[in-house]
């Protein structure tokens, strides 16, 4: 098989089962990837309302380890890794100078000297060497690459927690929202088990090892353990929904090296207080000093009838001036409406603010929205 | 899948039949995935085969509807604004559009049995 660019398609040691699986693959930045199983929207409500397992083993891992750790990762990412505990993890991301996105990431505080960056899959070669340049010739840190040698798996949704417990002896519920713990799952010993995930819900991912009939084997005894909550293989169509529905951002859509992190909303994740110089600071410091960003990402729900897709340029609500564009859109599965999220300038970035999106010959009117679209209930008990 | 063999076909997935009815096949429906939206032209509208008349779109993606013949729109099927689904459920039976047009050019779309060559060519199966 063969990817757009020509070159040979990568597969996770799970390519098989989705396969037998009669999973829809896709070419998913250089990865054979199921997009849907039993079809998209039914897998988007499973986790929204129960529970869902994605293979995301095509994300990448760095593991930076040693006496000189600490400052490597403050140097790299902008957020504060000094206030991270051992078991704690955070959102943060690598930047160039000029402030924008090399990539966001996932930090977890594995030791005092160990931490471990999940970056992107379709990122990950540029990632590696960008750290690798970045850190280099800092003192006492070594740079692991780790992603081949773990399947990851994401068990996601209300239910995630009554169907990984069948399967571990960590205790869940002592895991809060972003931190993680060692333990026994399916047989398997120190599995990383952490309480994150990129769907909006309560959920945990896990590290297995990467062979396939490990793999195969925890994948099938997840899908077992949560057929009573009615447990659905998710593709990245899935992903993509509900990533969409919770404003999160996607490397190449909401962010890329073209987006500063202001512009983005991304700036409670930056820490240009912190101790530690890091790459982009200096810009940023620039800009918020400057009076922060010109245009800024919002949620649009188109009023009329029409879906903003990727790509869709925003109008002004006559729609004579083109003043921004679609970053990412969709239906929304559990909405049932239209959204989107566009870049725009500030002063179309009220709430309320009425715009055009155009799609295809005509023009849709939209408004301006909270974000997140979606907010996972409250926990009541 | 199944692909009526009454009906004609177009590499562009569509099926049309005899008195003019013009829907797209299942493997385009099951290729699209839950089907949100279809746009449907106006009535009296031409149609120039191999143009666009219309789009469907489902959850991911949006796909443009060829027209397989010259013509003009008799009819749409205005119950697609209200349940889009329909067309997952049964390509074969959910028409699009009606057309007024010549019936000597159904001879060259394809039959049944050359659209499922086609289309097992197509993704190697």
């Amino acid at each position: 098989m063969v990817s757009d660019s020509g070159s040979v398609l990568r597969k996770t040691a799970l390519n098989a089962t989705h396969r037998a699986l009669k999973a829809k693959m896709v070419d998913f930045g250089g990865w054979d990837m199921p997009v849907e199983y039993s079809g998209l929207v039914a897998e988007h409500m499973a986790v929204r309302t129960g529970v869902g397992l994605f293979d995301v083993s095509h994300m990448g891992d760095i593991q930076l380890r040693g006496p000189g750790s600490l400052a490597a990762v403050q140097k790299l990412l902008m957020n504060d890794a000094s206030k991270l505990q051992v078991g704690q993890a955070h959102y943060s991301a690598m930047l160039t100078p000029e402030g924008t996105f090399v990539d966001d990431v996932v930090l977890h505080k594995l030791s005092d000297n160990d931490y471990l960056i999940v970056i992107n899959a379709g990122t990950r070669e540029k990632d590696e060497q960008w750290i690798r340049k970045t850190i280099g010739s800092m003192p006492s840190v070594h740079i692991n690459n780790f992603s081949d040698m773990y399947t990851q798996l994401a068990i996601q949704g209300p239910k995630a927690i009554d169907v990984l417990r069948k399967l571990t002896d960590v205790d869940l519920d002592s895991i809060k929202n972003y931190w993680f713990q060692w333990g026994k799952v399916c047989g398997l010993y120190n599995v990383l088990v952490a309480r994150t995930g990129y769907t909006g819900e309560d959920g945990f991912e896990i590290y297995i090892p990467s062979d396939e009939a490990t793999s195969a084997r925890v994948w099938n005894e997840i899908l077992e353990a949560g057929a009573e909550f009615g447990i659905v293989p998710c593709g990245l169509g899935a992903r993509n929904t509900l990533r969409l529905e919770s404003a999160m951002a996607l490397y190449g859509h909401e962010i890329s090296d073209e987006i500063n992190v202001f512009e983005a909303g991304l700036g409670r994740y930056c820490k240009l207080d912190k101790e530690s110089d890091f790459v982009g600071k200096e810009t940023l410091a620039a800009i918020q000093r400057d009076g922060g960003p010109h245009r800024k990402l919002v949620g649009l729900e188109t009023i009329d009838r029409g879906i903003a897709r990727d790509g869709y340029a925003v109008f002004d609500v006559e729609g004579k001036e083109q003043v921004g564009y679609v970053t990412s859109g969709s239906p929304s599965p559990f909405l049932k409406k239209n959204i989107a999220l566009a870049y725009v300038p500030l002063h179309l970035a009220e709430i309320g603010t009425e715009v055009a999106v155009q799609v295809r010959s005509s023009m849709v009117k939209s408004k301006v929205v909270p974000l997140p679209f979606y907010k996972k209930p409250k926990k009541t008990t | 899948m199944a692909y009526p063999t009454e009906y004609r076909y177009t590499k562009e997935h569509e099926w049309i039949s005899a008195d003019g009815k013009i829907g797209i096949t299942d493997y385009a429906q099951s290729t699209l995935g839950d089907i949100v939206f279809v746009e449907l032209p106006t009535v009296g509208a031409e149609l120039k085969a191999g143009e666009s008349f219309g789009t469907v779109e489902s959850v991911k993606a949006v796909s443009d509807l060829y027209s397989p013949v010259n013509g003009k729109v008799l009819e749409i099927n205005e119950a697609l604004n209200s349940a889009p689904e329909t067309v997952n459920s049964d390509a074969n039976a959910t028409w699009i559009i009606k057309a007024e047009f010549d019936a000597a050019q159904l001879e060259s779309l394809l039959s049944a049995a050359d659209y499922e060559k086609f289309i097992s060519e197509e993704t190697g199966h």
